[in-house]
C-alpha cells in the first residue's frame, strides 16, 4: 500500500479495526491550534528542499542544532532561577545549587529592582524580597556573588529596564574581584520591547529604552567579548496568553527592531550579533515545542543572512534558553507538576536548547523551597545522564510528523511576522497595542476552552482530589526588607557623597547627549550611587512610560 | 446618577509592582460579558490610587489581583482606604497567589473573598453577582 492510500484512504475495508468514527473527537489540533492528521507520511516533509531546510547540524539554516555534535560535546547548561529576601540568603542558594551540581546562575530580581526604585522608597513597601533579590546598590552586588568566582560561573540576569545597571554592577563586582571584564560570561536579559506587552516592567518610553539597549551592545562589543548582550524572549508572551506561533513572530519582530536599532546607530551586524541570545518556554504540547524550537533556528538564520547580509554563521546561529512553563503549573496536587516539568524538559533537550530551567513543584503558590528547587536540577540531571536522549543530534528529525509540524510553525510565524512588518515593526505595534491585544484575545479563548472542558487539565477540570492545602511553602521573612532597607541607609552613610554626586552629574550629561551610557553608569555604581538614584536621574532625562493598551 | 443603577460596576486593580496582568485581564473581561461594567486601573497602583478610582467610579465590588506576595502588606491598606473613604460596604475580592495560610487574616482585615488558581470565571461571576445582590437588599 502507497502512504498516499494509508493517508486518506477511503476505503475503509483495508483497515476493518481503525474506521474514523472511532476517534475520540472530530478534530484534533496542537496547542496552539494546527490541525493535526492521524498519520504523516513522507508525503508531508519529502519536497524537493527537504534536505537544504533540514540541513546538517552546526550550518546553515541550523534546523539541527547550532552546534555539530550538540550535547555529545557539552551538556546544557542547568541553571536554575533564584533570587529572594536579601542578597545573603540569594548567596546561600547559589551556593547550594553549585553544590548540588548546578552549572550556571540565574537571578531573580526582585520587582523594585526590576522597576528602579531602592527598598526604601513608598512603592517598595511589601515588595522588597518577594519575588528575587534586592539590589540597591554595588554593596549588595558583591555580597550576592560573595565567594564565587566570577570568572568560573557564567550567570544570567533576568533584568531588563535596569539591565544595563547592573550590568555594570557586574563587572564592578568583578573588577573587585580581579577577574578581567573580557572573562566575565553571562547574559543580561536586557529585553526591554515585550515588557510593554507581556511582563510590564518597563520604566522609560521604547524609544529611549532602545538606546540603552544599542549602548549594552556596543560597549560589550568592545569590552565584553563573552557576554550575551540581551536575551530576546518570547517565554513572557507565552505565560502571558500567546500561542506557539505567535511566541516565534513577536519574538522574531523584536529582535528585527534591536538589530535595526543597533544597525542605525552604527553597529556592524557581524560585530554584535553573534552576542545575542534568546529565550523560549517549554509548554505542555511535548512535540510542537520541539517543532518550535527548529522552526526558530531556521527563521533567525534566515533572517540574518537574508535580511541583515549577515556573513559570519555565528551571526546567524539561534542560541536560546528555556524555562518551563510557569502559567502550565496547578496549584492543585502539586506534585504531579513534577511529570509536567518533566515532559516540558524533555522537549527543550529535543529542541537542542542552549541552557535550561526546569519550574519547581510548589511554583504555582510561592517560590521554590530548597528542596523543590533541588528536584528540578535532578530532573534536568536524569535527563542528561539517565534518559539517553542527550546522546545524538536531534534525535527528532525525519520523523515525518516533527518535520512537518516544523514547516507549518515556521510558515505561520512568517506570515505573522509580515502582518507586524506592514504596520511599521515591533515599536510601532506596540505603540497601537497590537501585541497586547492579540495576547488578551488568546489568553481570554484559552481560559474559556478549559471551563468547557474543551481542554483538560488534570486536576483542574478534570481528575480532581480533595487535599489539604499544601504546607511548608516557602515564606519570605518580612523583617528581611527591614534589614535590607537598613543596609541601604548605612551604604549611603559611608559612601563618598562628592564622588557619587559628581558621577550622577556625568551621568546626566551623558545621557542628555549621545555618548554611550555604560562607562558612565559604571562610575556611578562604583561610586555607591543607588539603584534608585540613577533611575530617577534617568527617568528625569528619558521620561517615564505609562501603560499601553486596553483590556 | 444617568447609569443604570442596576449595573453592577466593578473595579479591577492590580496593586504594586508585579506586572502579572493576565488573570485580571481574563476576570475583567469575564465580569464585563456578563454584563458589568467594569474598570480595569492597569498595573502598579498603589493603595491610594485604587481608592481614588473606586470612589470616582462608584464601584460596588473592587477586585484585587496581585502574584508577587506583597499582599499582606498592601491589601490591608486598602481595605482601610476604602472605608476611611466611606466605601465600607464595597465589596472587596481577591486573586492570585494567595497561600492558604494568609487567608484567614485577610478576610479579618475585610477582604471579602479570595479565589485562588483554578477558581472558574462561573463561579467568580455569580459570587459577584449574589453579593452585590444581598448588599443592595440589606442597604438602606
Amino acid at each position: 500500500m502507497s502512504y498516499q492510500a494509508r493517508k486518506g484512504d477511503s476505503d475503509l475495508s483495508s483497515r476493518p479495526l481503525m474506521n474514523e468514527q472511532s476517534e475520540q473527537a472530530p478534530n484534533f489540533h496542537t496547542d496552539s491550534g494546527l490541525g493535526i492528521d492521524s498519520v504523516y507520511t513522507p508525503e508531508d516533509v519529502n519536497g524537493p528542499d527537504y534536505g537544504d531546510k533540514v540541513g546538517e547540524p552546526g550550518e546553515f539554516p541550523f534546523t539541527r542544532g547550532v552546534y555539530p555534535s550538540m550535547y555529545r560535546g557539552r551538556l546544557w547548561t542547568m541553571r536554575q532561577y533564584a533570587g529572594y529576601a536579601t542578597p545573603q540568603e540569594s548567596n546561600l542558594r547559589y551556593r547550594y545549587l553549585l553544590d548540588h551540581g548546578q552549572t550556571g546562575l540565574s537571578v531573580a530580581f526582585d520587582l523594585p529592582t526590576q522597576t528602579g526604585y531602592d527598598s526604601d522608597h513608598l512603592l517598595s513597601k511589601g515588595e522588597v524580597g518577594k519575588v528575587g533579590v534586592p539590589i540597591d546598590t554595588l554593596d549588595d552586588m558583591e555580597a550576592l556573588f560573595s565567594g564565587i568566582p566570577l570568572d568560573k560561573v557564567s550567570t544570567s540576569m533576568t533584568i531588563n529596564a535596569t539591565g544595563p545597571i547592573l550590568l555594570a554592577l557586574y563587572e564592578a563586582v568583578a573588577r573587585k574581584q580581579g577577574v578581567a571584564s573580557e572573562d566575565i560570561r553571562g547574559t543580561t536579559q536586557n529585553d526591554i520591547l515585550k515588557e510593554y506587552f507581556a511582563r510590564g516592567t518597563y520604566i522609560f518610553p521604547p524609544r529611549p529604552s532602545m538606546r540603552l539597549v544599542t549602548d549594552v551592545f556596543a560597549y560589550c562589543a568592545e569590552r565584553l567579548p563573552n557576554w550575551n548582550t540581551i536575551s530576546i524572549s518570547g517565554y513572557h508572551m507565552r505565560e502571558a496568553g500567546a500561542n506557539a506561533v505567535q511566541e516565534l513572530a513577536f519574538t522574531f519582530a523584536d529582535a528585527i527592531a534591536y538589530v535595526e536599532a543597533a544597525v542605525a546607530v552604527g553597529l556592524k551586524v557581524d560585530d554584535f550579533c553573534p552576542r545575542l541570545s534568546f529565550f523560549f518556554v517549554a509548554q505542555n504540547d511535548l512535540f510542537e515545542e520541539a517543532a518550535k524550537f527548529r522552526a526558530a533556528r531556521r527563521m533567525w538564520a534566515t533572517i540574518m543572512r537574508d535580511r541583515f547580509g549577515a556573513k559570519d554563521p555565528r551571526s546567524m546561529m539561534l542560541r536560546f534558553h528555556t524555562q518551563t512553563a510557569g502559567a502550565a503549573l496547578t496549584a492543585q496536587q502539586p506534585d504531579i507538576n513534577i511529570v509536567r516539568t518533566t515532559l516540558q524538559a524533555l522537549a527543550a533537550v529535543l529542541g537542542g536548547t542552549q541552557s535550561l530551567h526546569v519550574n519547581s513543584r510548589d511554583e504555582a503558590l510561592a517560590l521554590p523551597t530548597e528542596a523543590s528547587a533541588r528536584l528540578s536540577l535532578r530532573t534536568q540531571q536524569i535527563l542528561a545522564h539517565e534518559s539517553g536522549v542527550a546522546d545524538t543530534v536531534d534525535p527528532l528529525a525525519g520523523s515525518y510528523y516533527v518535520e512537518s509540524l516544523t514547516d507549518r510553525l515556521e510558515q505561520e510565524a512568517w506570515d505573522y511576522l509580515k502582518r507586524i512588518d506592514d504596520m511599521g515593526g515591533a515599536i510601532a505595534a506596540i505603540e497601537e497595542g497590537f501585541q497586547a491585544q492579540e495576547i488578551n484575545d488568546a489568553a481570554y479563548q484559552y481560559q474559556r476552552e478549559i471551563e468547557a472542558e474543551e481542554r483538560i487539565v488534570v486536576g483542574v477540570n478534570r481528575f480532581q482530589t480533595d487535599e489539604p492545602p499544601l504546607e511548608g511553602i516557602m515564606r519570605i521573612d518580612p523583617d528581611q526588607a527591614k534589614l535590607q532597607v537598613e543596609r541601604l541607609t548605612k551604604v549611603k552613610a559611608g559612601r563618598d557623597n562628592g564622588v557619587t554626586e559628581a558621577s550622577l552629574k556625568r551621568l546626566g550629561e551623558v545621557a542628555r547627549g549621545n555618548e554611550n551610557t555604560m562607562p558612565a553608569l559604571l562610575e556611578c555604581v562604583e561610586a555607591y550611587a543607588s539603584l534608585g538614584e540613577i533611575c530617577d536621574l534617568l527617568r528625569g532625562v528619558f521620561g517615564e512610560q505609562a501603560e499601553m493598551g486596553d483590556l | 446618577m444617568t447609569t443604570n443603577v442596576d449595573v453592577i460596576r466593578v473595579l479591577v486593580a492590580k496593586p504594586g509592582l508585579d506586572g502579572h496582568d493576565r488573570g485580571a485581564k481574563i476576570i475583567a473581561r469575564a465580569l464585563r460579558d456578563a454584563g458589568m461594567e467594569v474598570v480595569y486601573t492597569g498595573i502598579r497602583q498603589t493603595p491610594q490610587m485604587i481608592v481614588e478610582a473606586a470612589l470616582q467610579e462608584d464601584v460596588d465590588v473592587v477586585g484585587l489581583s496581585i502574584l508577587s506576595g506583597a499582599h499582606m502588606e498592601l491589601f490591608p491598606q486598602i481595605a482601610e482606604g476604602l472605608r476611611e473613604a466611606g466605601l465600607g460596604d464595597v465589596v472587596l475580592v481577591a486573586g492570585g497567589i494567595i497561600p492558604q495560610q494568609d487567608r484567614d487574616a485577610l478576610h479579618k482585615l475585610g477582604v471579602d473573598r479570595i479565589f485562588g488558581p483554578g477558581a472558574t470565571l462561573k463561579e467568580i461571576v455569580e459570587f459577584v453577582e449574589s453579593v452585590v445582590a444581598e448588599r443592595r437588599r440589606a442597604a438602606p
